[in-house]
């Protein structure tokens, strides 16, 4: 099969994200790409861990202080959810099904779009009524830059997917953007996961003490 | 250097090495960079030398001297060593494989131009205000009360530059999973390509850990945070365990490939195939393994206590066991062989009781208890260059001898390579071996300068004597690679005679689609096995077919400027109005050319059947 190839339902191949060696290639480097991700989230949470509630003074608040369990919740079922629409996405990329795929793409960036005005508020928050900011406390500069680069990472990946939407809208799908896709909704799933670290590791842990 | 560049004009030539995806370009292009870096390292570690060749010398500033050996670590390390071998990396490994390309080739361009900027950056620290004076590994004690500029040039530099190595990692990686000829199962892989495959791994999981510490040195420095600001609750600790989980696993990066090129050199001069290859390959993976678990033997006087000591210190030693595995590999591959002397043979046979000088102080250093008595002496110093240019430059220097044919298709004068040999490894052992007493007796490192009748003199003095021999060696390289040049005689496919491997069943240097059709592999050594049965060449495992080739991209080159002209903006964004304009700018040209890169589709192109059976005179058959 072939990159400039035209498919129907019917030929469409069962895993068209690799078909080609392009897309071999992609697949296989972007899941050893995500290897290396996991080492530079467990290099923020170890920082994060060390640093956590190290403050001058007793001024400061503190995680016990900080969190609000609701807020995290609700921005965690938004993220999770996200997750659960990014795999039907993929379900219909594999059944040729482009429309369906663009909507529940475009159902995904929505979650994710909520997550992040959640996560700007939960931050904003956190400034005015606690002065806890990036630059009060060696705790505070950890918070921000573990949880700020999971939500960087957020921002960047509904760039990415909002891009490969517009990009292919009037072509639909072919064994040379499927990967593309595919790829797109890996990173989604691996943002998902390091919440999962960030919700049980700042959030959960942060209320017990 | 290439028959088709010779027929453009310079402009045209340019162009193309400004936009090339192609590996063996890029190729050259690592190895001009990385030379260029290491023959400012050197100049770097001469003034070193000088400085120290006698007592109360002032040739240099006490703030200069910190600058120049903080310079000349960073320098060799990130901008020499590292570069150099990705030279050697990708001028071969694909074609040992049997490969057309590596897997990504304009992740592959990207990473160079990524490489190239930061060292550039890092170095233009020089003219702007100061050098980063706080050594290479640049502990956040020092670091953060270093004044000026210096630091932060170090920490943005390397950032950019380390990106680029992460990439070129995981592209070698998929490269070797994905893309080998029919027949190239891993256990029939060439030593070099394995090593090359285990280092990928490394700087995959090493080279995060970096960028974290990294950032966390930039937010503190130039964004207000307080990571490594005690009077606020940080903690320096913190940057050495995330440089040294770095740290020790880019020892093993920069080594193990060194060790590739030594296996396909011994297996090549003795004319016998590699002794016991897949213990050879059983002792990468664990030596690749086992660097993961001894970074804190970098920190045994840091205080974290006896028992993590005492753990980091047995693993420590643990890695001298697949060290010896490999060693005596290699004695038992010259055992019996039919040897020839030839100069990257000669570097060969001087790497291992080199090397293993360094492997014995690295015993010694890993006993905890001793290390507080050799700890921040020369005995350090004298241990890591040991095994730094016993091991790596050693490769370097051997793989540049041994494949040079293969890139520009032609040979380095042998009788200069052998002056060459001799005048460094006298040199490296005078200037090193001595210092291990210097240690000994108590001089320690990152001294600017010492007192008279200490019975420091006369080590120090014929250290420098030393240097100059290693000096004037790389000195005649670089004339033997001027004369070599200018003369010019074109080499056939196999120029050493004894190859084994695939890249030399093709021409010198290979065309750029590198195999017309893809060979069949039939066993480890594969050109050897065809030649014993009296063939000429590989038997193709393809019948001749249109070849799919990527199309040369400028935008590379694009996004690696953006993040340079951010990175100016970034430092000066607390001294000038302008930073944060030109950070956002940079960032701009940076996003802007990674989304015309996703949006523009880049099928690459074919070259035609019946266009490569017009090309028999380049040759090219598998």
């Amino acid at each position: 099969m072939h990159v400039e190839d035209k498919f129907t339902a019917e030929t469409w191949p069962a895993a068209p994200e690799k078909q080609t060696l392009e897309g071999k290639n992609k697949f296989l480097g972007f899941w050893l790409f995500l290897g290396g991700e996991t080492v530079l989230f467990a290099s923020l949470f170890a920082t994060y861990l060390a640093l956590k509630d190290k403050v001058p003074n007793a001024e400061h608040a503190l995680a016990k202080d900080l969190f609000e369990l609701p807020l995290v919740f609700v921005a965690t079922m938004l993220l999770l959810t996200s997750s659960l629409t990014s795999v039907y996405a993929m379900y219909h990329m594999k059944n040729f099904n482009f429309k369906k795929m663009q909507l529940w793409l475009g159902l995904t960036v929505l979650l994710g779009f909520a997550f992040l005005l959640l996560e700007i508020y939960e931050f904003n928050h956190y400034v005015h009524e606690y002065h806890h900011t990036f630059t009060s406390s060696a705790f505070g500069s950890a918070f921000y830059t573990l949880v700020g680069f999971h939500g960087g990472h957020v921002a960047f990946g509904l760039l990415w997917i909002v891009t490969l939407m517009v990009r292919n809208a009037k072509r639909g799908l072919d064994l040379y953007n499927a990967p593309k896709f595919y790829v797109a909704s890996l990173y989604w799933h691996f943002i998902d996961v390091v919440w999962v670290f960030i919700f049980t590791v700042v959030y959960l842990m942060g209320m017990v003490g | 250097m290439s028959t088709y560049a010779q027929k453009k004009g310079f402009g045209a030539t340019l162009w193309e090495y400004l936009t090339t995806v192609d590996h063996k370009k890029i190729a050259i292009l690592y190895l001009i960079a990385g030379g260029l870096f290491f023959v400012l390292g050197g100049l770097e570690a001469m003034f070193i030398r000088i400085q120290l060749a006698v007592p109360n010398n002032d040739f240099v500033s006490a703030g200069l001297y910190n600058e120049i050996l903080t310079m000349h670590g960073t320098t060799m390390i990130f901008l020499a060593a590292m570069p150099l071998l990705f030279a050697f990396m990708n001028a071969i490994m694909p074609l040992q494989i049997g490969a057309r390309d590596v897997a990504f080739p304009f992740v592959n361009a990207l990473g160079f131009w990524l490489f190239f900027f930061g060292g550039i950056f890092l170095n233009l620290s020089w003219f702007l205000g100061g050098a980063p004076d706080a050594g290479w590994p640049s502990y956040a004690s020092l670091s953060m009360a270093s004044e000026g500029h210096g630091i932060d040039f170090y920490a943005l530099g390397l950032q950019i530059s380390g990106a680029g190595t992460l990439m070129g990692g995981i592209n070698f990686l998929v490269t070797i999973i994905n893309m080998r000829a029919p027949g190239m199962t891993y256990m029939r892989m060439p030593l070099f390509t394995w090593s090359t495959f285990v280092a990928s791994a490394l700087i995959l999981f090493a080279f995060p850990p970096l960028t974290v510490g990294l950032f966390l040195l930039i937010f503190d420095r130039m964004f207000g945070s307080n990571f490594f600001d005690v009077a606020n609750g940080g903690n320096t600790v913190i940057w050495e365990h995330l440089f040294w989980i770095f740290g020790h696993p880019e020892v093993y990066i920069l080594v193990l490939p060194a060790f590739g090129i030594f296996s396909e050199i011994f297996a090549t001069f003795s004319r016998k195939r590699l002794f016991g290859y897949s213990s050879m390959v059983f002792a990468t993976v664990l030596i690749g393994f086992l660097g993961f678990m001894v970074w804190a033997h970098h920190m045994f006087t840091t205080g974290l206590g006896p028992i993590a000591n005492a753990i980091f210190a047995v693993a420590t030693m643990a890695i001298a066991v697949p060290t010896g595995i490999k060693i005596f590999n290699w004695l038992f591959t010259m055992w019996g062989g039919s040897i020839k002397f030839t100069t990257p043979m000669l570097y060969a046979v001087a790497f291992i009781p080199s090397f293993v000088g360094g492997g014995v102080t690295g015993v010694m250093l890993a006993s905890a208890a001793a290390d507080y008595q050799y700890h921040d002496s020369y005995f350090v110093v004298a241990h890591f260059h040991y095994v730094i240019v016993g091991g790596v430059v050693f490769g370097l220097l051997a793989a540049t001898h041994f494949y040079w044919p293969k890139m520009f298709g032609t040979m380095l004068n042998e009788a200069l390579g052998k002056i060459t040999f001799w005048l460094f490894l006298i040199g490296f052992h005078l200037t090193f071996f001595i210092q291990h007493f210097l240690g000994l007796m108590g001089m320690p490192r990152r001294i600017f300068t010492f007192l008279p009748n200490q019975g420091l003199d006369a080590g120090n003095l014929i250290s420098t004597i030393g240097a100059f021999f290693m000096a004037i060696a790389t000195l005649i390289l670089l004339i033997n690679i001027v004369v070599t040049s200018v003369k010019n005689e074109k080499v056939g496919n196999d120029p050493w005679e004894d190859g084994r491997t695939l890249e030399w069943a093709i021409p010198s240097p290979p065309p750029f689609y590198n195999f017309k059709q893809l060979p069949l592999v039939r066993g480890l050594d594969p050109l050897w096995i065809e030649k014993m049965e009296g063939k000429k060449g590989m038997t193709p495992a393809e019948p001749l077919g249109d070849i799919h080739m990527p199309n040369n991209s400028f935008t590379p080159f694009m996004i690696s400027l953006g993040l340079f002209v951010a990175a100016f903006g970034a430092l000066y964004r607390e001294d000038y109005n302008w930073g944060i304009l030109v950070l956002i700018a940079g960032m701009g040209i940076t996003l802007l050319s990674m989304f015309v890169r996703s949006v523009k589709d880049d099928h690459g192109f074919h070259i035609h059947k019946e266009d490569l059976l017009n090309d028999d005179d380049k040759g090219g058959k598998a």
